[in-house]
């Protein structure tokens, strides 16, 4: 394999040499505050007139190098040349400026307005007085979408436009505001399979009027379809450029995922036992009757890891809402410890025995003015044991406090200082141990480890075996390949809301096998993907 | 040794503690500028405003009684806002509450002892309800608590007087007020002297019981927690609802609480002809005291001092007692703006990390 | 009742419903830019006393208006620096302005005057009564619609002035995307910070004409809290009206109904107090109801698409 991309590298610098460079990123560095290292020594250029993509995992670091193209960040160190002349973007104005556009994942539009206004804001025409020339901004709407081949109504409400029509408007904001490169992040993520035929046709009617386009995926079908040359990032750093049609959708995920750090664990096999979750064909469906789960059945049994693997946005968050009662299916059934929870509320699922380290830590995993004593307590608060009466016992909650801080390593000066001020991964600390303190019977794991240091990972990761081996049930839902791989004892993988693959024995594994899956180009038939269902 | 107190606090408190005083300092300014444009001789006032409750026994008793309601109001708004509810009743809770328990201390006759305490229980009771109003709202219809609350602070003023003044009106007195409510219902001066009445033992009982309660107890601790983050709350299992409502019920309760005491405590007989003043001030105790009630009665009687040392300057100089208003008002928004000396907060954390390395 | 409803009735209601049309209307634009102006009664408030002590002083009624709106937009300002720049709670600032109001009126109006309950001592001027030609001699509805105060027309007009600001300006339409989608916003290169201040500071000049319909208009002086309240009432009407400038318009006018229905039943021997509590209570139950039926049509548009994906 090495030998034919080696050959393949020969072919594209050859080829890059007698087109026009128009946009060269040399050697870019990026550093966060917290010491995350997006991007390092990144190496990328645009050729004028190409559909260039961008891929790479989540995390990769394919979405921050365009934001520094764009100027929404900054790099730390390296080099931008913009048709050979340098420049460095402090704010997206000054990207759009130099004709650099950005279609981002999120759409930055304004529902009640209408699409004309949408397009022209910040840089409207005007009539004397400040006027609004709306007739003037619906002409040159009109104008640009008739030029591109956009089938839209510059007057009505973007509110009532479908997903599609938004991103067209996106599209055409960008050129309005004169873009001759237009980044797309993930355009395909949120469109029906229509839309997307339609958005291709658009971007092959722009390439012929002269655009570049940088397309940022992970859909190997549709950057294979489309585009003209591939860049693959992997854990911040690039794996090479290549010219699509010399690649093969199978070396591309295996540039993709392979791995990069081994880590270091222990595990027996697992002895699974009784079922304590069912899931019976759940659906969840969105207000744009999307299907983000599509008949899902799977169980979880006493004693295992079972992961949840999946590229970000193919029904995992879902699942993990849909099981801790966030969030209610729209049909199908689930039954925690024999009991059906379809009408639970947290309360009553947390009393079941499920425990629940959530994605979003900040937002739902901790109060961060609280004291860590008063994070640990959250869910142990009314337990007989902490109350006399209604009173709590303050002092014994106190001794278990700083038992739970030295027994889970958390890093502090005192367990009333506020959680804000501890580290990423001693928060998670934090969560963990409140989480696991109570044995729990079912543990819901969300990207457990996204974030923080190495040391804390490990800690985690022994504690989430050593609660397997003590007959607990661990659904673990990451997008760490890596982690999810030498953690779990089975897998799951999810592709567009449905599970694709069932792995009874994650060891027997490799990570290009589970990238076919991941990335929807393998899968296997129903009575296969059945076997994940236990009695 | 004050010094070595002051470090022991993370950067986080100390910085609060700077910002507090340079608030408090700014206030006194402002005050001293305020007086210094009005006034023909801005030092007398001056001296009257800080000097005046100690200048007399009497006076510094005019500082206790007027701390009393005030702590009630305190611990009424501190409740509710550590729960995040910005309920803004608790000035009609302490109306109707007087009302009420004038009512009861005119028809209900009762042995001593046990008057007084049916009293401030229904005054609590109905106050409770009131605020429990807006609460109710909030959470079937999701309609703003600040709002109707507000227009309930305006229905409890006209309801309390219309009950006074067209059922119990004393038409033989000089001004608007109640008949002479009996006897048995009135709370007895503890300090010779002064119109120190016996509700000052009862609201320190109350800062117990309300420190106790928010402190020590697991609906205290299911309180604080939703208001520090309903989200977190809601994910951890804490009925966040029954927060919403009961927050709100015990902010009008201690409220109401705190007008009945004014009333059999201070007077006898109901004379309020308006909202009394000090009826909003449970907001600036409530911030004073960073919603702690343990520190609401001495923000109480911090705030008490200002009134009566602005009470004494407005009779004896040219300076109106309203100015108190207009400090009031500063230091709220002052102590509340969290971006204030925001570059001052960066370099003690930076000098913080760096001592550590 | 239905000599409840005579022309002299409608007068008093289009009467009644100026001030608080005007500060709905400041609250629409500050709804519409995403920020909430708690302190429109302060700002009212304080734009009646500066109004009247500037015409007092100079006998210019120009000059009196121009003192008030200083006066008005003086408070927003504070407001808006604590808020915008300072990051002070909106909600708890503009409380504390509020309150800083209501006896700052007091003090300033003792320190300049020496009156304390009311400026009666000031000469202070007052806005004139308009009866418009033609329309005076309409049966019926010149009753209705002539001989209003000069502020109340101006109030009438505020609305369309409001409705052109915001849907046919470039400002408005940036505006309106910094309340809807500040992100959006910004991503075009609109300062939300600024936009911000300005809303805050246009609303407090509208506001301002509201305080001044109270002091030198409807009274010729200015009383203790003479406000009551009404800034609120204008939240919530805005809030009914959805911060839309029709909408909010149709609501204050239902508020300036229920106000004047108590006046009317005051001559029937209803005790003043609850003739009192009506504005309030109408406010209450407005709230409510709106929310109620803005609940309705959440649960309504969940329970079509639901069903919808039950049918495909």
């Amino acid at each position: 394999m090495s030998l034919r991309i080696l050959f393949n590298l020969c072919l594209l610098t050859k080829q890059g040499e007698t087109m026009q460079e128009i946009v060269k990123m040399e050697n870019i560095l990026k550093v966060y505050p917290n010491g995350i290292v997006a991007n390092q020594s990144v190496n990328f250029s645009i050729v004028e007139g190409e559909i260039h993509a961008l891929v790479g995992e989540n995390g990769a670091g394919k979405s921050t190098l365009m934001k520094i193209l764009f100027g929404i960040e900054q790099f730390t160190d390296g080099k931008i040349l913009l048709n050979g002349q340098e420049v460095k973007f402090n704010n997206p104005q000054e990207a759009i400026k130099h004709g650099i556009g950005m279609v981002h994942q999120h759409f930055m539009l304004v529902p009640s307005l209408t699409v004309a206004e949408n397009v022209v804001l910040g840089d409207e025409p005007r009539k004397a007085g400040g006027l609004l020339d709306i007739n003037r901004a619906i002409k040159e709407t009109q104008d640009i979408a008739d030029r591109y081949h956009f089938d839209i109504n510059p007057k009505m409400k973007v509110e009532d436009c479908s997903v599609g029509t938004k991103q067209k408007i996106e599209i055409l904001k960008a050129l309005f505001h004169g873009a001759k490169v237009l980044i797309l992040d993930e355009p395909t993520a949120v469109l029906t399979p229509q839309e997307t035929t339609e958005l291709f046709k658009e971007l092959m009617l722009l390439k012929e009027k002269g655009h570049t386009i940088v397309f940022i995926s992970h859909k190997l079908n549709e950057v294979k379809e489309i585009s003209n040359r591939i860049t693959i990032m992997r854990a911040g750093k690039d794996v090479g450029t290549y010219h699509t049609d010399k690649v093969s959708k199978e070396d591309i995920s295996n540039l993709m995922v392979g791995r990069e750090v081994i880590w270091d664990l222990e595990k027996t096999k697992a002895k699974p036992k009784d079922v304590t979750v069912r899931v019976e064909n759940i659906t969840l469906v969105n207000e744009h009757k999307r299907r983000l789960l599509d008949d899902v059945s799977f169980s979880l049994r006493q004693g295992e890891i079972l992961g949840v693997v999946g590229v970000e946005g193919n029904g995992q968050r879902e699942l993990v809402d849909v099981l801790t009662g966030l969030q209610r299916v729209s049909a199908g059934k689930i039954a925690i410890m024999n009991e059906n929870t379809d009408k639970f509320s947290i309360r009553q699922i947390r009393d079941l025995g499920l425990s629940h380290i959530p994605e979003d830590r900040m937002t739902l995993g901790v109060a961060e003015f609280a004291s860590i004593e008063d994070n640990l307590l959250s869910i142990y608060f009314d337990k007989k044991d902490f109350l006399n009466g209604p009173f709590l016992k303050l002092k014994e909650i106190n001794v278990w406090a700083k038992e739970k801080v030295k027994d889970y390593t958390v890093k502090t000066g005192s367990e009333k200082s506020p959680v804000k001020m501890l580290s990423g991964g001693n928060i998670q600390k934090v969560v963990v141990a409140r989480e696991f303190s109570n044995n729990p019977k079912i543990i819901v794991a969300d990207q457990p480890t996204r974030g923080i240091d190495v040391g804390a990972a490990q800690f985690i990761h022994k504690k989430l075996i050593e609660l397997r081996d003590n007959g607990s049930a661990v659904l673990l839902v990451s997008a760490d390949l890596t982690e999810v791989m030498d953690l779990s004892d089975s897998l799951i993988v999810f592709y567009n809301g449905k599970i694709v693959a069932y792995f009874e024995d994650a060891s027997k594994l490799t990570e290009m096998e589970l990238g076919l899956y991941m990335l929807g180009l393998k899968s296997q038939t129903e009575e296969e993907v059945r076997r994940c269902v236990y009695a | 040794m004050l010094k070595g107190l002051f470090k022991k606090g993370t950067v986080d408190q100390r910085f609060e503690v700077i910002r507090f005083a340079v608030a408090i300092f700014l206030a006194i300014v402002m005050a001293f500028i305020l007086i210094l444009l009005v006034s023909k001789e801005p030092f007398e006032a001056l001296g009257y405003l800080f000097l005046g409750p100690i200048s007399k026994f009497r006076k510094f008793g005019n500082v206790i009684e007027t701390a009393i309601p005030l702590t009630f109001l305190g611990l009424s708004v501190s409740i509710m806002f550590s729960a995040n509810q910005f309920n803004m009743g608790s000035s009609g809770a302490l109306f109707i509450g007087g009302t009420i328990a004038a009512i009861v201390g005119l028809v209900l006759p009762l042995p001593f002892g046990i008057h007084p305490i049916v009293a401030m229980l229904a005054a609590g009771v109905v106050g409770g309800l009131l605020t429990s109003i807006p609460a109710i709202v909030k959470l079937k219809w999701g309609a703003s608590e600040l709002v109707s609350s507000l227009m309930l602070n305006f229905v409890a003023l006209n309801l309390g007087l219309y009950l006074i003044l067209n059922h119990f009106r004393d038409l033989t007195a000089g001004s608007l007020s109640s008949l002479p409510l009996l006897e048995t219902v009135l709370l007895p001066t503890l300090v010779s002297g002064t119109r120190i009445h016996f509700g000052l033992i009862i609201v320190i009982i109350m800062v117990i019981l309300a420190w106790l309660f928010l402190a020590k107890t697991k609906w205290g601790y299911a309180l604080r927690m939703t208001g520090m983050n309903i989200n977190f709350a809601k994910y951890s299992g804490i009925s966040t609802a029954a927060v919403v409502l009961y927050s709100q019920f015990i902010g009008g309760f201690l409220a109401g609480m705190g007008g009945a005491v004014e009333i059999i405590g201070m007077y006898d007989r109901f004379k309020w002809q308006f909202m009394p003043s000090y009826a909003f001030d449970g907001v600036i105790v409530a911030v004073l005291a960073k919603k702690n009630p343990l520190y609401v009665p001495i923000a109480a009687v911090l705030l008490a001092y200002i009134r009566v040392g602005a009470d004494t300057m407005s009779v004896n100089s040219d300076v109106s007692y309203e100015m108190i208003s207009i400090i009031q008002g500063f230091i709220i928004i002052m102590i509340a703006a969290n971006a204030f000396l925001k570059q001052y907060r960066q370099r003690m954390v930076v000098k913080e990390a760096t001592q550590h390395d | 009742m239905i000599n409840l409803l005579t022309p002299e009735f409608f007068f008093t209601v289009i009467r009644v419903t100026t001030p608080i049309l005007f500060a709905a209307m400041a609250a629409v634009i500050c709804n519409k830019a995403g920020v909430v102006n708690i302190a429109l009664e302060g700002i009212m408030l304080t734009a009646a006393l500066t109004g009247v002590l500037v015409s007092g002083f100079t006998q210019s009624l120009v000059l009196g208006a121009i003192g008030g709106i200083v006066g008005g937009v003086f408070i927003a300002f504070l407001l808006a620096y604590f808020a915008l720049y300072l990051k002070t709670d909106i909600v708890l600032g503009g409380i504390a302005l509020n309150l800083l109001t209501v006896g700052g009126t007091v003090f300033v109006m003792f320190a300049v005057t020496g009156d304390k309950g009311a400026t009666n001592s000031v000469r202070s001027l007052q806005f004139p009564a308009v009866n418009i030609p033609f329309i005076e001699d309409i049966p019926i509805l010149g009753t209705v619609l002539s001989g209003h105060n000069f502020l109340t027309y101006l109030a009438i007009l505020m609305v369309f002035l409001v409705f052109f600001l915001l849907y046919k300006t470039t400002f408005g339409l940036r505006l309106r995307a910094v309340g809807e989608n500040p992100d959006a916003a910004s991503s075009v290169g609109i300062d939300v910070s600024k936009v911000k201040l300005y809303a805050l500071l246009l609303s407090g000049v509208i506001a301002s004409f509201g305080g001044m319909y109270m002091s030198m208009a409807y009274l010729k002086l200015f009383t203790t809290n003479m406000v009551s309240g009404r800034g609120y009432i204008a939240l919530a009407a805005a809030a009914m009206g959805q911060a839309n400038p029709i909408g909010t318009t149709i609501a204050s006018l239902l508020f300036g109904f229920m106000e004047s229905v108590g006046y009317q039943l005051q001559s029937r021997g209803i005790p003043s107090q609850f003739i009192n509590m009506v504005p309030y209570i109408s406010t209450i139950v407005g709230l409510v109801l709106y929310s109620m039926y803005r609940q309705n049509q959440l649960k309504r548009k969940k329970e079509i698409k639901l069903h919808e994906e039950a049918k495909s």
